[in-house]
């Protein structure tokens, strides 16, 4: 309980998930539904991905193909992260409730804390750290909601410009290489670029297009 | 009581493209994840291309919440949202990468813009 309370990462979290929030309601979306995408999806980018896409008049399809290159990440980050939990014994199914819960802050987390917890009990921790961090968001998505919906339009444009702040400089500071700072760059730069073309799927033409080529740039540079 | 209830779910179809669109394709990477987790290297050629491209697509639905934005972010105009974000990256260069002093500085930065324009 305390990591949840002293994580600095939570507050970030919270503004997130208050951005969220507001933006399921000027996209029209139920408070029920944007509650339920916290729990089911529990990843800020693609929920936000989920929401401006379907909000914008994308198919089911192209949000469906956005999200799922979104949450590619995901799948090196279970990789590295539950070994840290296994144990002999440990069966799979004991590990489908953490690997759930892994995202980018539960991630950095783990690596952060977990060296800190007897081996036996880093599953039922990070359970715990998991349903914490997952209430406080419910939480914050509740709020952004009601107060999207209730504020003047000031502090409602307050409230969804946390979104693109938060998370332009939680992926700033998450960068690690140069393929990850050129690939940051360049998709901000093609993406209105890319929507004068108005294909329905700018999303995905600007980001494989810039990552694409952000990734030549660190190939030809380890060549070199 | 109902009523109530409707009004919290929404469209039911609505509920459904959330598992079809956000939840399955988002929750089938964690799945593999745990079932093919350990053959795979952390710093392998392919992962860091999947990263700068999962980080691209992310920078572009910045750019876009930016550009097109929704609801009563459309009411601040496009200059003041491109400088409150670059207030907001120029503190957090200067405070050695705090996310926390960025993000407070870049809202104070539209808001006060907003409130002087009246």
């Amino acid at each position: 309980m305390r990591s949840v309370v002293t994580t600095v990462l939570t507050l970030v979290l919270f503004a997130t998930y208050l951005g969220i929030g507001a933006l399921a309601h000027d996209s029209h979306f139920s408070l029920g539904w944007v509650l339920g995408s916290t729990v089911l999806v529990w990843a800020g980018p693609a929920q936000i991905i989920l929401i401006t896409t379907l909000g914008s008049g994308a198919t089911v399809v192209q949000a469906a193909v956005a999200v799922a290159v979104s949450a590619i990440r995901l799948f090196p980050m279970v990789v590295s992260v539950l070994p840290l939990m296994r144990m002999p014994g440990t069966k799979r199914r004991h590990l489908v409730l953490a690997a759930h819960f892994i995202a980018v802050t539960l991630w950095v987390e783990c690596y952060r804390l977990l060296p800190l917890v007897p081996r036996a009990r880093r599953i039922a921790f990070t359970h715990g750290l998991g349903c914490g961090l997952l209430s406080v968001c419910l939480v914050a998505t509740a709020l952004g909601y009601g107060l999207a919906a209730n504020l003047p339009a000031l502090f409602a444009a307050a409230i969804l410009m946390l979104t693109p702040l938060a998370f332009l400089l939680s992926t700033a500071r998450n960068c690690r290489q140069l393929s990850d700072v050129l690939a940051l760059v360049l998709g901000l730069a093609l993406y209105p670029l890319v929507a004068t073309l108005q294909t329905g799927v700018d999303i995905l033409i600007s980001g494989i297009s810039a990552g694409t080529i952000a990734y030549g740039a660190h190939w030809w540079r380890a060549r070199a | 009581m109902n009523d109530w209830l409707a009004n919290f779910l929404g469209d039911p179809h609505a509920l459904l493209v959330l598992v079809i669109a956000g939840f399955l394709p988002n929750e089938v990477w964690r799945m593999l994840g745990l079932w093919l987790g350990g053959g795979v290297d952390e710093g392998s050629e392919a992962l860091i291309w999947v990263r700068a491209v999962a980080t691209a697509i992310l920078a572009g639905v910045i750019a876009q919440i930016l550009v097109q934005p929704p609801g009563a972010l459309a009411s601040v105009p496009d200059w003041l949202r491109y400088g409150a974000v670059a207030a907001g990256f120029a503190v957090f260069m200067l405070t050695r990468r705090s996310i926390f002093a960025g993000v407070v500085s870049g809202e104070v930065a539209m808001v006060a813009g907003k409130w002087w324009l009246g």
